[in-house]
């Protein structure tokens, strides 16, 4: 039975975790989402479900211990803020080069460096573009909301398994410190030994005698093999692309004038959506739900559709905006605006700058 | 119906709880809401505050700069919030500890002496409860009805004893709210 | 003398030895003369011995072992340098009941893995960790290591290990052994006959623990030769071993059953 709640962002994503059947969580803590560890120890969700959960010896240790949980067929999740999604990167790429599922979440705060704990979007290039060595790929989606904040957990499973990928929660300081109502999804079991066995047989779980044995790697000394194994990974990003990319219109049916934006910077472009139109400006919002992959195409066409200007509107100092620019490829005007270094854009500012750098630019 | 409100004052006054509260009454009557604390170094002891929406439609922007509603329980956040009340909107403050009163012509601004009440009634715990019914009554967004489901659910259940008192507190808060500036 | 044919050689009821079915048909890639065979057999011996095949989920590191699940014909996880102890911690809190074990080098497991090394250790992490010591970054070509000896060459230290600037080697089994997390800490080698039982009999026991359940890590150092890394021939670098490592790190049982010997 689905259960109505009021809860931070980082208490959904943890509730969401035990609700999901997930396994286990390894984490470690690190301000803005040491609520997700600690609502998690709080819950005993062994007693639950079963559900492991390790403070870890640093985030290094817990994203080698998602990759070993996750190589043994389990469902399995971390979570930390910039810093520490910092430490993680090594343990990511491993993870993608060796194709196994798991979810993480950055609940993202104001960098470089140790930064400031206030909340950012400075971790786009980073989760977008790689993150860690190599030529990978994660599914990115952005929460916008507390709600999203748990559903994006199920469904991070989901697609975490059906492509055997990282999938990245990508937050930050506001969604995952901010309460909001939260309509928990129904609990769904935990796999048993036999089903993960059974469903995942690249797993490790123990050799039968006589068959093959698994083993959970990135590497190939062979560099033909690896470029082989690359073109596959590319392959898989590329049906991704096709069907897991996601976005949210609001008020773009009619719309002149779209903010580009995702996670708390949407929720407040949306509010500017809101001041634009009680000044009778047509604007309208573009929200995007996944990062990886981008919906390039989908913004496109808004050029087709009347829009005569873009506002990327993310709090860093021009990350987004890039994809956006290359999703545009010139078919309308592309302009940036973001604070950044922990300072939250207001909608007010945000309208200014719509009108300033595109409507009067 | 949507009601922006601001809760600012110092870490321990029970400033993000009295939040918490508004917010889960809202749920309660079926509303959207948002709660968002200030958080970081403020948590440990400085000030603290916590922006609260009500809504009867989906919330966007849970950051705010200007607000319809400010309650205001120390010097640092009269100074920091008075300017941030949209005109016409309303300001309510405990007087205790202030010393520069708020100034403003086009707000309406009311006093609740929350501190030394709940001194009366020999419990400070219950302060926010007296600040939250003084507020109830200049803007009764939510039933107090629905405020002690919101307690009954929010609350552990050995806690569930001390919802009377703070019945009780709500009341007093709701009797002593003072207007010291009213528009017309 | 009767002919003895090759026929008659190779009919089964002639068999003195064979090769372990959990050790592979691929051509080793260490360097003739390396202990990383010996140990590899002993271990996969060990483990068909146990009857635990079935059971086993090992973790390679990055070193010289890196391909070890090359060889290991089971169920083997790859680990990135030095987080092995992580990726078994990982493991067997998810499948309690598997025996999951690490498989390290020393740049491995007492460099860059050290936090994981010894916070495993002491979470008392329900694995076997098998630790080769060779004083020696071999797979990169011979730089020098936590566990290079004071004075000893290496590519990083072409005048030998000079301890003022680049610090003293590392002894992280009696590190290990005394954190109340390790249950079995011993250190053995491979390079005599002598040595092969009695560190193939250390092995046993470490797996035992964790089949029967002892709380805390089994850790097994084999001090090894790196006859390449050392320029040396094997049986010569077997030689300087003897006078040199095992003066240093003394060949024994360190920790039993919980208890420091």
């Amino acid at each position: 039975m689905s259960e109505l709640k009021l809860m931070k962002g980082n208490e959904a994503l943890a509730e969401a975790a035990i609700r999901a059947g997930a396994d286990a969580y390894f984490g470690y803590p690190i301000t803005p989402q040491s609520e997700v560890i600690e609502y998690l120890m709080a819950e005993k969700p062994f007693d639950r479900t079963g559900m492991v959960v390790l403070q870890a010896e640093s985030e290094i240790a817990a994203i080698n211990m998602v990759y070993g949980a996750a190589g043994a067929g389990k469902k399995v999740m971390t979570s930390s803020s910039s810093p520490g999604i910092s430490l993680k990167q090594e343990g990511i790429s491993y993870i993608a080069g060796a194709e196994l599922p798991c979810v993480y979440a950055n609940v993202v705060r104001g960098g470089p460096g140790l930064g400031t704990i206030q909340p950012s979007q400075a971790d786009y290039f980073q989760s977008t573009k790689g993150g860690g060595h190599g030529d990978y790929r994660q599914i990115v989606l952005a929460p916008a909301s507390v709600q999203e904040m748990a559903d994006f957990v199920k469904d991070g499973f989901e697609l975490a398994f059906k492509y055997r990928i990282p999938v990245l929660i990508l937050s930050d300081g506001v969604i995952g410190q901010m309460m909001e109502k939260v309509d928990l999804f129904d609990p769904i079991p935990r796999m048993t030994d036999a089903e993960i066995k059974e469903k995942y047989p690249w797993a490790t779980t123990g050799k039968k005698s006589g068959t093959a044995r698994r083993i959970i790697t990135s590497l190939d000394l062979d560099s033909h093999k690896m470029e082989e194994h690359n073109i596959k990974l590319q392959a898989k990003y590329k049906t991704i692309a096709q069907h897991e990319t996601r976005y949210e219109l609001i008020d773009c049916d009619d719309a002149e004038y779209i903010f580009v934006a995702y996670g708390s910077s949407a929720r407040i472009a949306q509010k500017a959506v809101k001041l634009a139109r009680a000044k009778g400006i047509k604007a309208g919002l573009f929200r995007l739900i996944t990062l990886f992959p981008f919906p390039s195409k989908q913004i496109h066409d808004m050029c087709g559709k009347g829009a005569k200007g873009f506002l990327a509107v993310e709090m860093s100092a021009g990350q987004m905006v890039e994809d956006v620019l290359l999703a545009v490829k010139g078919c309308s005007k592309v302009e940036h605006f973001g604070r950044y270094g922990g300072i939250v854009h207001t909608p007010e500012e945000v309208l200014e700058a719509m009108e300033q750098k595109i409507i009067g630019g | 119906m949507t009601e922006e409100l601001i809760i600012a004052g110092f870490g321990g006054q029970g400033v993000l709880s009295m939040g918490k509260i508004l917010a889960y009454s809202g749920i309660m009557q079926d509303q959207e809401v948002s709660w968002m604390p200030s958080y970081g170094p403020e948590m440990r002891g400085g000030t603290a505050n916590v922006t609260v929406i009500v809504s009867d439609e989906r919330i966007s922007s849970p950051i705010l700069t200007i607000f319809d509603s400010a309650i205001i329980l120390n010097q640092q956040s009269l100074d920091k919030f008075e300017s941030g009340v949209r005109p016409g909107g309303v300001l309510l403050y405990d007087p205790n500890g202030i010393t520069r009163h708020p100034e403003r012509k086009d707000i309406n601004i009311f006093q609740i002496e929350a501190a030394s009440l709940a001194a009366e009634m020999g419990s400070t715990k219950i302060f926010n409860m007296i600040v939250f019914g003084a507020y109830l009554k200049i803007k009764p967004i939510v039933k107090i009805e629905n405020v002690i489901r919101g307690l009954k659910k929010s609350l552990p259940e050995r806690y569930h004893k001390l919802i009377p008192l703070n019945e009780d507190a709500i009341n007093m808060g709701i009797k002593n709210v003072k207007a010291i500036h009213e528009l017309k | 003398m009767a002919d003895i044919t090759l026929q008659d050689i190779i009919k089964p009821e002639n068999m003195v030895y064979t090769k372990t079915e959990l050790m592979t048909d691929k051509a080793l890639s260490y360097c003739p003369g390396c202990g990383h065979g010996t140990a590899h057999r002993i271990t996969m011996e060990v483990l068909e011995e146990l009857g635990m095949e079935e059971n086993t989920i090992g973790v390679a590191p990055v070193g010289c072992s890196v391909l070890a699940y090359e060889f290991m014909n089971i169920d083997m996880q790859q680990a990135a340098h030095g987080r092995a102890p992580a990726v078994a911690t990982g493991i067997k809190r998810v499948w309690p009941e598997k025996i999951v074990f690490t498989y390290q080098g020393d740049g491995d497991l007492a460099a860059i893995g050290t936090n994981e090394t010894i916070h495993a250790c002491n979470r008392a992490e329900n694995i076997v960790i098998i630790f080769i010591n060779n004083g020696i970054y071999g797979m990169t070509g011979g730089q020098m290591a936590p566990t290079t000896l004071p004075g000893m060459k290496s590519s990083t230290s072409p005048f030998g290990r000079d301890v003022p600037t680049m610090g003293n080697p590392l002894k992280i089994t009696e590190l290990v052994a005394q954190l109340p997390g390790t249950y079995f800490v011993t250190r053995q080698a491979v390079h005599k006959p002598a040595n092969v039982r009695k560190a193939k009999k250390a092995i046993k026991k470490a797996f035992e623990n964790q089949r029967d359940g002892k709380s805390g890590v089994s850790f097994v150092e084999i001090v090894s030769n790196c006859n390449s890394g050392w320029k040396m021939t094997p049986t010569d670098s077997n030689v300087w071993m003897e006078e040199n490592m095992f003066p240093f790190y003394p060949l024994g049982d360190i920790k039993v059953d919980g208890q420091l010997v």
